[in-house]
């Protein structure tokens, strides 16, 4: 089943064409790395797909709802965590987790559920009550990314969500995005990692707007005979116009 | 050490050229900038000069004779009064009153045209309804001139003392000369908010985009990092003052007596000293919403209440008309009503411009004393 | 060039430690790596370096000045990139470069062959604001306004991150060729694998340094045999392999498995794997890189 469907979906600013005729999809389940150089223009693509933006042409359905016409059913239906937002570093783990709750409506019942589900996943019973500001970067990226699931969305957007955390906190959080996908949650999710990349089950380059490439990584790395996939993004975006 | 003089001036031309493109390129902000006095202006001046035209007053004549017919005619005829009812006796003035037929009442004494010819003084007795202080100070001030003009035309040589008394229970600040007093206190508030505010976030907005900690670590010297943001805005400022000045004389009428040359200078004193408290403030604090906010409400407020623009320092309890020495805005309104309005000189304002100076100069050198030349 | 004492620094009065009784030294001309994660003390230490913060305690020197006493002379001489991008948005390319240079007593003139590599691939754009400019060239225009006073050592504060794998390989060209021309230069990163772009390193986690070593010693200091597994299943794989009595650790590492074990051989868990349902198995034994040192030096502590 297919969660994301995208057809030559542009989105242009101006003369400026960010994204030039996309078409990819995503099946149910699956882990879709989105990379791209910088300025090739993954942000702009992923704001349309999350309903932030309203494309310029082309088609795009989102856990089965039309970009153009149905952004607010979108936006109930994915999560979304990104490096630079995610929690309020004033609020508590689970104060952040109560007004999630309430940001998607979820019952008194699921709530607690929830919080209970995640206060033991993370063995945060200590720290449920500490400020979010008081937690070092990687539990709080492990935190922000449960509180993102919370109300089981269809996708989770994932943007850098890894960037800067330590090498075992790192792979603890691609633990955690394994588990959703066992759940049936899409995760659709951007990384300067290239070791990341590897654990996807699809991966999709960017280059100035366009996919250039999309597969699972070990066919990339066939196909550009290259050994890793940093090699394989790296001979994709040499070539890039658009440096900006 | 030579070379040294010539770096350093580059270096500081550098710097404020750098600033003046932060303030140019925001095009919103400067729009603010130099829109926000001329709205302000209009909508004080306008707002209040509407108010004293037509106002209504009543009349109480004893006299009855030649010189009190024709002041009478002379009021009436003025576009700031109607005279809206003549009453006989001081019952039927109080009913009037009460039925709310006028504002304010005019009351001629019976000897009127003798104490003018016997140069007794003249002696006008004014009621005014409280509640609308603007109103009766305006009157009073358009009064007395009218009559005085009228004394003038009378009796050319002498020079009567003259005497308009107000009813008791009304508030009244002798010092305060009608609406046009308010234009110095615009002036004052303006160029307060905009010199705080701006040297304040504008520094602040380096620490939050990281500038600082780069020009920290350059050889610059902190006290031209102050020197540098403070000009652009000194500039936005003087170009505001004149701006103002343009738009009293022209727009408002307003009369400019005094010594240009002077009310400039004590203008930029009065900015530099606003400017300092931006300075201050901006080493206080880390965010630009800090910096704003402690600008607005730390000075605007303060000096709303304790400048004399608003409420009259001298019916303060005493603590508090200590506290409004401090404040350096009260000491420039002095100035700005005396050589603008009053046309007076230096020799009479010395002492506020002194104590300005001296504020200006402690404020600097505070500022100077919590720069931090290190992020903590 | 760059020595730091037992340096240590606390926030908080005290309740924060970013940085614990750290001290390395850096020779003239070196590359030196700080690597770790993000809340390491990376910064701290650098903002330390550059005079912008005081140490807690310790001592620490830069081209021969305190960094407590001597802070006006550092400032004359170093090079400062911070971690976050921090020229001025509202200025073009050329303004930004030209402000600097007169704030270091300098113009762009007097240095240009320090940054001609650098800034010729700027100039395309030198009228831009760089506000507008992508991640690789505002990071490339920081270096450049960092090198224009020709410091003599210079400190680059995370320059890679956030930064995509074509634009990091042209900068760690760049540090290559300043180094080249003598700079001292130390830098941080988050990506363990830059860290054998550098001629020394310091892992650094939780304010303490791990090691401090050439990446190739760290590398060889690893204490036991590393193997790699791979399968058609790797979640299940993941599982399994952490399930096994002897495993000492397991981690993902891109396409397989790093695994070490406690004792036994490796034929035994290829049988143990044997047992389970995987296809493709492939087991094999691997040199270890600076990540896999980085993890085994963090669970040793």
């Amino acid at each position: 089943m297919k969660v994301i469907s995208v057809d030559k979906l542009t989105k242009t600013f101006g003369s400026f064409t960010a994204v030039d005729h996309i078409s990819f999809d995503v099946n149910q389940g699956e882990i879709f790395g989105f990379l791209g150089a910088n300025g090739a223009g993954k942000t702009t693509a992923m704001k349309v797909l999350c309903g932030l933006l309203s494309p310029t042409s082309g088609s795009a359905t989102v856990a089965g709802y039309d970009v153009y016409r149905q952004p607010n059913k979108i936006k109930q239906n994915i999560g979304y965590m990104s490096q630079k937002f995610s929690l309020y570093e004033d609020l508590t783990v689970l104060e952040n987790m109560n007004f999630y709750g309430g940001v998607y409506n979820l019952n008194n019942e699921q709530l607690n559920t929830q919080r209970e589900q995640l206060i033991n996943r993370l063995d945060l019973h200590n720290e449920a009550k500490k400020r979010v500001s008081e937690l070092p970067l990687g539990w709080k990226q492990k935190v922000a990314f449960l509180v993102a699931i919370m109300h089981h969305p269809k996708i989770v957007f994932l943007d850098e969500p890894t960037g800067g955390v330590d090498p075992i906190t790192r792979r603890q959080f691609w633990d955690l995005i394994y588990e959703a996908a066992a759940n049936d949650i899409t995760v659709f999710v951007t990384t300067h990692y290239m070791d990341e990349a590897e654990y996807c089950n699809r991966v999709s380059i960017m280059v100035d707007g366009r996919i250039d490439a999309l597969d699972a990584p070990a066919s990339l790395k066939t196909k550009f005979s290259a050994d890793t996939m940093d090699e394989v993004f790296y001979r994709l975006a040499r070539g890039a116009k658009r440096g900006e | 050490m030579a070379k040294g003089q010539k770096m350093l001036r580059i270096q500081f031309l550098s710097f404020v050229r750098k600033e003046f493109y932060h303030v140019l390129r925001d095009k919103r902000t400067l729009m603010v900038l130099l829109g926000l006095p001329i709205v302000q202006i209009l909508l004080f001046g306008f707002a209040l000069t509407s108010e004293v035209k037509h106002a209504k007053i009543l009349l109480l004549d004893n006299a009855k004779d030649v010189a009190s017919q024709s002041l009478v005619t002379k009021i009436s005829a003025s576009s700031y009064f109607d005279i809206q009812q003549s009453v006989q006796s001081y019952d039927e003035l109080e009913e009037a009153f009460k039925k709310g037929k006028g504002a304010c009442a005019l009351i001629i004494p019976y000897n009127f045209a003798s104490d003018i010819q016997h140069g007794g003084g003249v002696r006008l007795q004014l009621i005014a309804d409280g509640s609308d202080v603007n109103v009766s100070k305006t009157v009073v001030n358009y009064l007395t001139a009218i009559t005085g003009d009228f004394v003038a035309a009378q009796h050319p040589t002498a020079n009567l003392p003259m005497h308009i008394s107000l009813n008791q229970h009304m508030l009244y600040n002798p010092e305060m000369s009608g609406s046009m007093s308010f234009i110095p206190g615009v002036m004052a508030l303006i160029l307060l908010i905009l010199c705080t505010t701006l040297t304040a976030v504008s520094i602040v907005r380096e620490k939050e985009l990281g500038t600082m900690e780069l020009l920290l670590v350059s050889p610059f010297k902190p006290i031209l990092v102050i020197l540098a943001k403070a000009i652009p805005y000194l500039t936005v400022s003087i170009v505001n003052f004149t701006v103002i000045l343009l738009l009293s004389f022209f727009v408002l009428d307003m009369p400019i007596r005094g010594n240009l040359l002077l009310l400039y200078a004590e203008a930029v004193l009065f900015i530099i000293a606003c400017l300092s408290i931006g300075l201050l403030i901006s080493n206080l604090v880390k965010t630009q919403l800090a910096a704003m906010l402690i600008s607005m409400m730390g000075t605007m407020l303060p000096t709303m209440i304790f400048s004399g623009i608003f409420f009259p320092v001298e019916n303060m309890p005493i603590l508090l008309q200590a506290f409004a020495n401090l404040i350096p805005a009260r000491w420039f309104y002095v100035v700005v009503k005396a050589v603008m309005l009053k046309g007076l000189g230096f020799s009479v304002v010395w002492k506020e411009a002194l104590v300005m100076l001296g504020m200006t100069v402690g404020l600097l050198a505070l500022s100077l004393k919590t720069f931090k030349v290190r992020l903590e | 060039m760059i020595g730091l004492r037992n340096i240590t620094k606390t926030y908080s009065k005290g309740s924060v430690l970013a940085v614990d009784d750290v001290s390395f030294f850096v020779d003239k001309g070196e590359l030196f790596g700080l690597i770790g994660p993000d809340g390491a003390g990376k910064t701290s230490i650098f903002r330390m370096l550059t005079t912008l913060l005081l140490p807690t305690s310790g001592s620490a020197m830069v081209d021969g000045y305190d960094v407590a006493n001597d802070y006006k002379e550092i400032r004359r001489t170093v090079g400062y990139m911070p971690g976050k991008f921090s020229l001025y948005q509202d200025l073009s390319v050329e303004e930004n470069l030209h402000f600097f240079a007169t704030m270091f007593n300098t113009s762009i003139a007097e240095n240009y062959a320090m940054v001609k590599d650098i800034y010729e691939q700027l100039a395309p754009f030198k009228k831009r604001r760089a506000g507008a400019l992508s991640g690789g060239m505002k990071q490339k225009l920081a270096l450049c306004c960092a090198l224009i006073h020709k410091p003599t050592v210079l400190f680059l504060d995370e320059p890679t991150t956030g930064v995509d794998v074509v634009s990091r390989r042209e900068f760690w060209d760049m540090l290559r060729r300043l180094k080249s021309q003598g700079i001292t230069i130390l830098v941080s990163t988050p990506y363990m694998d830059e860290a054998v772009l550098c001629e020394r390193i310091a892992l650094i986690q939780k304010g303490r340094i791990l090691s401090i070593d050439t990446p190739q010693n760290i590398v060889d200091s690893f204490p036991v045999a590393l193997y790699a597994a791979k399968s058609d299943g790797m979640n299940a794989l993941l599982s399994d392999a952490r399930a096994y009595p002897h495993m000492g650790s397991c981690y993902a590492f891109g396409e397989y498995l790093h695994l070490t074990l406690k004792e036994g051989s490796v034929e035994d868990f290829s049988r143990y794997l044997g047992t389970k349902k995987h296809s493709n198995i492939e087991v094999k034994s691997i040199k270890p890189g600076i990540e896999d040192c980085f993890i085994e030096r963090m669970t040793g502590n």
